[in-house]
């Protein structure tokens, strides 16, 4: 008897104690974790759903607001300029990741054997990545200056000269294109290094030993294997792209989204309308579309890679 | 046993001649990565007059153009603000992210996996996106044209978050066990034993952290309008307005710009792409 009860005492008593310190350990989780998410949530989950809200409104030159219920997405139906924006967006995205990819995965396999000589070619790849983007538009817009800069009369040289860069809207997004490509393949040449070598080097071997040449190599073993790492590279560059991560800055300085609105990303689009004209509703309206399309490729990328860990045993 | 190597197909001489193809091939082409930045120095130091010339070494080399950038527009102070709002946020951010990415490893709460799940699914919200509802909620808070207005929303992003998590769930669990048996809290753990173990993965952090908001340009052009508080790219961007023609000057001032960034680099090349590298996918 005094047994049973001394045993359920005790009992009782263990599991208030551990009931005590699994709540310490709530409380402490909650505390450490509330910082960064009251600030994600206020600067970036409350701009999320705020960029819906401020859609439906109108916004005055004295900054009153107005309700305007989907008067702003009428609007943007009817705007040439937005589908404008939308297509030349596409565009950029179209030609920027196809390309992104090819570089990016071009000069891993370059580099990709670990000596001296590739450790210093790698940071020379890199190197571009460090700069900030308003000095690497900078630094285009000076080479590209028509007939002098040096890469127009470079240009000339071969022959295949007498356009202009950044004037003429057929090649000024294909301009801008370059130079995202020059400013990010590094970055992507480093995720792709990172795929190489966590393919093991046996695969190779016994490929070798079958002999596979080193085209069927890459085809067999490679692009298998890096699959990973290739949808991580096409997904974020994808969004990137489209989100105008590195467009805006690069457009802004070396464009402003000209001649003939040709590299008018819709970001830049967006922004010239919010501060350059004020219409805070509208450029919201147009924004939330950018947000909804973003969410929808975010939670594909989610899923598709079962809560973002990317691991290679799928 | 039979630890038989594949035949080689070719002779040592043929592997040897394509090794050198290969690195004379990777050369050319990292040369051709680096020269725009080599064009950008080489023009830095040449006279206007020899600004449209092809050679790259200048002729007669000068720091005129330096000197000009920086007696004419307040660049040091341009510097010295883009320092201060880096290196805070910086600073900030890790405290705060090593503490977020702890609890989110190792610590068992209710509502840990939706927690993260959402933290997670701002991954790819990129600024531009957003950039009129927060310009709106920062200025409700009063905090245009102000050095927390440079600050605070920048400190905020999944990125670091999520490396750090990572990073805390791969640490054994004994880790802990030993100062827990001390009857050490939960903040004695962090402090004394999870921050002391995460110094590789928060240098090379900083390193990223800084870099990124030293070279940030699109949140302080939204904010700033007053000249005391411009950042260096705002500082640049709007040098490029008023010296469009004068581009020894220009190129002199994104020099200045660019040599912080790449100087880290130089220093910490390894620590940077290593932490980049592994940032995709593990």
């Amino acid at each position: 008897m005094t047994t049973i009860a001394e045993t359920a005492a005790r009992r009782r008593h263990a599991g208030r104690t551990r009931l005590s310190a699994r709540h310490r350990e709530w409380i402490a989780g909650y505390l450490f974790v509330l910082p960064d998410a009251l600030g994600l949530l206020v600067f970036l989950g409350v701009p999320m759903a705020l960029s819906l809200v401020l859609s439906v409104f109108e916004v005055n030159g004295f900054g009153g607001y107005s309700f305007v219920g989907a008067k702003n997405y009428l609007r943007m139906w009817n705007d040439p300029l937005f589908w404008k924006g939308a297509t030349v967006t596409a565009l950029y995205a179209i030609m920027l990741v196809p390309l992104l990819y090819t570089c990016g995965l071009g000069l891993a396999l370059l580099v990709q054997r670990t000596d001296r000589f590739n450790a210093v070619m790698r940071s020379m790849f890199f190197a571009p990545h460090m700069v900030s983007l308003v000095v690497v538009a900078l630094v285009w817009q000076f080479m590209v200056v028509d007939k002098i800069g040096v890469i127009s009369r470079l240009t000339a040289a071969l022959g295949i000269g007498g356009f202009s860069f950044l004037g003429d809207p057929n090649f000024a997004l294909i301009t801008i294109v370059l130079v995202s490509v020059w400013f990010l393949m590094g970055f992507y040449m480093l995720i792709f290094l990172g795929g190489l070598q966590d393919i093991p080097r046996q695969y190779y071997e016994a490929a070798m030993i079958d002999g596979a040449g080193a085209i069927a190599r890459f085809w067999f073993i490679t692009l298998p294997l890096l699959k990973p790492t290739s949808f991580f590279v096409i997904m974020v560059s994808m969004v990137a792209a489209v989100a105008g991560a590195q467009a805006f800055d690069i457009i802004y300085v070396m464009t402003k989204g000209g001649p003939a609105n040709a590299t008018s990303v819709l970001i830049v689009y967006i922004y010239q309308q919010a501060f350059g004209f004020g219409a805070f509703g509208y450029a919201a309206a147009m924004a939330s579309i950018l947000v909804v399309v973003l969410m929808i490729v975010t939670a594909v990328f989610f899923a598709l890679t079962r809560g973002g860990r990317f691991n290679h045993e799928q | 046993m039979s630890s038989k190597r594949p035949q080689p197909y070719f002779s040592r001489s043929q592997v040897t001649l394509v090794r050198g193809l290969w690195m004379m091939v990777t050369a050319i082409l990292a040369f051709m990565t680096l020269f725009p930045l080599l064009w950008m120095v080489s023009i830095a130091f040449k006279p206007a007059a020899e600004s449209f010339s092809s050679n790259l070494i200048p002729q007669s080399p000068t720091f005129d153009n330096f000197i000009y950038v920086l007696t004419a527009v307040p660049f040091i102070r341009y510097m010295a603000n883009s320092f201060l709002v880096s290196a805070t946020v910086t600073i900030v951010a890790l405290f705060f992210h090593t503490m977020a990415g702890y609890a989110l490893a190792r610590l068992r709460f209710p509502g840990r996996e939706v927690l993260f799940l959402s933290i997670f699914s701002t991954f790819l919200v990129s600024l531009p996106v957003i950039i009129v509802p927060l310009f709106v909620i920062v200025k409700a808070m009063g905090m245009l044209n102000s050095y927390a207005g440079l600050i605070i929303p920048a400190i905020f992003n999944a990125f670091g978050i999520f490396l750090l998590r990572q990073y805390y769930l791969s640490l054994p669990k004994e880790i802990e066990e030993a100062a827990r048996i001390d009857g050490a809290g939960y903040w004695r753990i962090y402090w004394s034993v999870i921050l002391p173990l995460s110094r590789p993965i928060m240098s090379a952090l900083a390193i990223l952290f800084f870099l990124a908001n030293w070279n940030s340009f699109l949140w302080p052009l939204t904010i700033t309008s007053d000249p005391n508080l411009w950042v260096v790219q705002l500082g640049i961007a709007n040098f490029k307005s008023q010296y469009s023609a004068s581009w020894n000057y220009m190129m002199a001032a994104s020099t200045i710009v660019a040599i912080p960034t790449l100087i880290l680099f130089v220093i910490f090349q390894r620590q940077i792409m290593d932490s980049l590298k592994t940032s995709g996918l593990k």
